[in-house]
């Protein structure tokens, strides 16, 4: 691990809270995709199994006034950040009390608590707002920088080279993370991009641009760490090609036709959890009975979000209409 | 600038009595002023009313603006609040709703309505989604300005009149300033409302001259307008067609017809009310938008007559529109592209005296 270079300093409050988080959201998506088979929740789901390193590496790097721009594969992202895991289940399951009050569902998590914008459903759709939320905060004299994650089906959109070259052009602090998963739902890359190290198409943007074990959450974090404190010493956007791997289909309606199981049954041993699990009780700062705590406080947690998810109450009907026009700008 | 035809400055010569008509009605003293002049003296006001307003766009700053309307706007505020911007109509536009989304106040300019095409995706799956997507938790108060309109000899990928399109889509509000009042007026309200509104201007209206009211300030931005009483036909219409319909109600006046002359001012929401109260006085409708037949807010406005003013009608309601050609290069071929002042009056003769 990448600790081991002392890039990170890593204490073992820290490194457990690292493993709980990964945990955390591995478990949440595979309740998720229990209860979609289950029916309680509908329409597309998409799980980040696999990629759980770089959501919590990277959120671990930011500050709470700092902003978050997502896509439609982020419960993950969602959890990291602090939204709180009934509010997030009850929106998978369509009620009011979910953080979009049920409108938005698994693809749009929305939280103005935590500044997270979304939950975008349209491929690189949320980078122009990312740079412009960065915009603001700097036109406003605040430190804050905004974190914006994407698939790397999302660098072939022009929306990406349109707010990469805003971004560096304006010297924004936008931290690009993209989540190279190799995936673009069943395209893989090479059928895809006439050049697949994405990270120097973003250097050619002239910003700070690195490729980064996606599934090493020490990894993700020190380089993390190092872009944002660049970016608010006024140093503009940085690029993370974070190199992962889904382990489930794109969505639940994907029969995965596009690429072996051997190639996943192969990722799965390099996975971001079994990986950081072996090497913390390597080093000895993870111990069977930490791991037994962190599990049940994850299933209890797991298990609240669900009561409270199936006890919540729907929107009405008569209030369909709420929140198409504003009445004022939310505090 | 173009050159202009005869039916341009014809226009152009309606365009100063209407606008004029308004602002008799404002006591007071009053100064010559331009369309433009009014959509730059709007703006300055904004950025200098709130620091959270800022302008962006293609060519906004050193250029002075494709219009012109921003000249010497950059050397006034700085080159943070007049922002020039790459060609980038979805990077700009999007990064103009996440600033809204962090507390600024965006004005966004988009060259042509046929530029912001390329902003569709952050129109209307963003700015117009988000805040009820999130259950109400962010607004998203946004301006986007643009041009819309032929009249310029700028064939089809300049010309066309899109607003209606926009006008389809819940979530946003569609403005169509038409007069000086209006022009000085909505944008400072635009950019009260917590919500993203489009403003359209007609490329024909920036050379508009006339009279403003020298205290003009902020104008409602909801609500039709009537701009000419009359009982016998109701010409409804919006934009750079208002001119022509407020000329054509002259000659059908002259012919003893009384046209009454309702200028929407705002597409979204529509304003039915309005609408429906004067189709009730006249019993006729027609309506006029350069904007294709097909599927557009005339076939709105046509079908809401239909369901609230049916009874009222004595006449079938009518529709004058943009021909269904991408509008071509050629004066004469542009020019019958869209209703002129002679259509009209020649359909609104033929409804309130059919042969």
């Amino acid at each position: 691990m990448t600790a081991a270079k002392g890039k990170v300093r890593l204490t073992r409050d820290s490194a457990l809270a690292l493993l709980a988080g990964m945990l955390r959201i591995r478990r949440f998506e595979e309740t998720c995709a229990e209860l979609y088979t289950a029916e309680k929740i509908r329409g597309f789901l998409h799980l980040y199994i696999g990629e759980e390193a770089i959501a919590v590496g990277a959120l671990d790097a930011l500050a709470p006034d700092d902003a978050v721009v997502a896509t439609y594969r982020e419960h993950g992202h969602a959890l990291a950040r602090g939204i709180a895991m009934d509010r997030i289940m009850a929106e998978m399951y369509g009620k009011q009390s979910g953080c979009s009050r049920g409108r938005g569902g698994s693809m749009h998590i929305y939280d103005a608590a935590t500044r997270f914008y979304g939950g975008n459903a349209i491929v690189g759709g949320g980078l122009p707002l990312a740079v412009g939320l960065a915009l603001a905060d700097r036109m406003q004299g605040r430190d804050a920088v905004t974190a914006c994650f994407f698939g790397e089906g999302a660098v072939a959109e022009g929306e990406f080279h349109e707010s990469a070259n805003l971004a560096a052009l304006w010297k924004l602090p936008v931290l690009f993370v993209c989540e190279n998963n190799r995936y673009a739902m069943g395209t893989a890359l090479d059928r895809s991009e006439s050049q697949t190290d994405l990270h120097v198409k973003a250097a050619s943007y002239a910003m700070g641009s690195e490729v980064v074990d996606g599934m090493d959450v020490v990894a993700v974090e020190a380089a993390a760490r190092r872009a944002v404190d660049a970016m608010r010493s006024g140093g503009g956007p940085h690029f993370l090609e974070c190199r992962t791997y889904r382990f489930r289909a794109h969505s639940m309606f994907d029969a995965q036709l596009y690429r072996d199981k051997a190639e996943i049954e192969e990722w799965k041993t390099h996975g971001p959890v079994v990986r950081f699990t072996a090497w913390l009780r390597e080093t000895g700062l993870l111990h069977d009975s930490d791991l037994a705590r962190i599990e049940a406080d994850i299933a209890a947690e797991i298990d609240a979000a669900v009561a409270f998810a199936e006890a919540a109450p729907w929107e009405p009907v008569e209030d369909l209409e709420r929140f198409v026009l504003m009445a004022e700008v939310p505090e | 600038m173009t050159a202009k035809g005869k039916s341009a400055k014809a226009q152009m010569g309606a365009a100063k009595k209407g606008a004029a008509r308004k602002i008799v009605a404002r006591k007071g003293r009053t100064v010559r002023t331009t369309y433009r002049e009014a959509v730059r003296e709007a703006i300055r006001d904004a950025l200098a009313r709130d620091p959270r307003v800022f302008l962006m766009g293609e060519d906004v700053g050193r250029y002075g603006g494709c219009y012109a309307v921003s000249k010497g706007l950059l050397e006034e505020f700085g080159e943070d609040r007049v922002r020039d911007t790459p060609l980038s109509e979805s990077g700009f536009v999007g990064a103009g709703i996440g600033a809204a989304l962090g507390g600024m106040r965006p004005i966004v300019e988009v060259m042509t309505v046929n530029f912001s095409l390329l902003a569709l995706d952050q129109i209307v799956n963003n700015a117009a989604t988000i805040p009820h997507m999130s259950g109400g938790q962010f607004a998203v108060p946004l301006v986007i300005r643009m041009a819309t309109g032929s009249g310029r000899q700028l064939a089809a990928q300049h010309s066309h009149s899109l607003e209606g399109w926009y006008a389809h889509i819940p979530g946003i509000k569609v403005l169509a300033p038409a007069t000086l009042a209006d022009a000085r007026g909505m944008l400072w309200s635009a950019l009260l409302d917590p919500n993203p509104v489009l403003i359209f201007e007609h490329v024909l209206l920036y050379n508009m001259e006339g009279d403003l009211a020298a205290d003009a300030g902020p104008v409602p931005i909801e609500g039709a307008a009537v701009r000419r009483e009359g009982t016998d036909i109701s010409l409804v219409t919006y934009g750079g067609s208002l001119f022509k319909c407020l000329a054509a109600a002259e000659e059908l006046a002259a012919d003893g017809i009384a046209a009454e002359v309702i200028d929407l001012r705002c597409l979204r929401p529509l304003d039915e009310a309005t609408i429906l109260a004067s189709v009730a006085k006249t019993h006729r409708a027609l309506i006029v938008d350069e904007g294709w037949r097909s599927g557009g807010i005339s076939a709105e406005i046509a079908t809401r007559i239909v369901e609230g003013g049916f009874y009222d009608l004595d006449a079938p309601v009518a529709r004058l529109c943009g021909a269904e050609v991408p509008i071509p290069y050629p004066r004469h071929l542009e020019e019958a592209s869209v209703p002129q002042t002679a259509d009209i009056t020649a359909a609104a003769r033929a409804l309130v005296r059919p042969e």
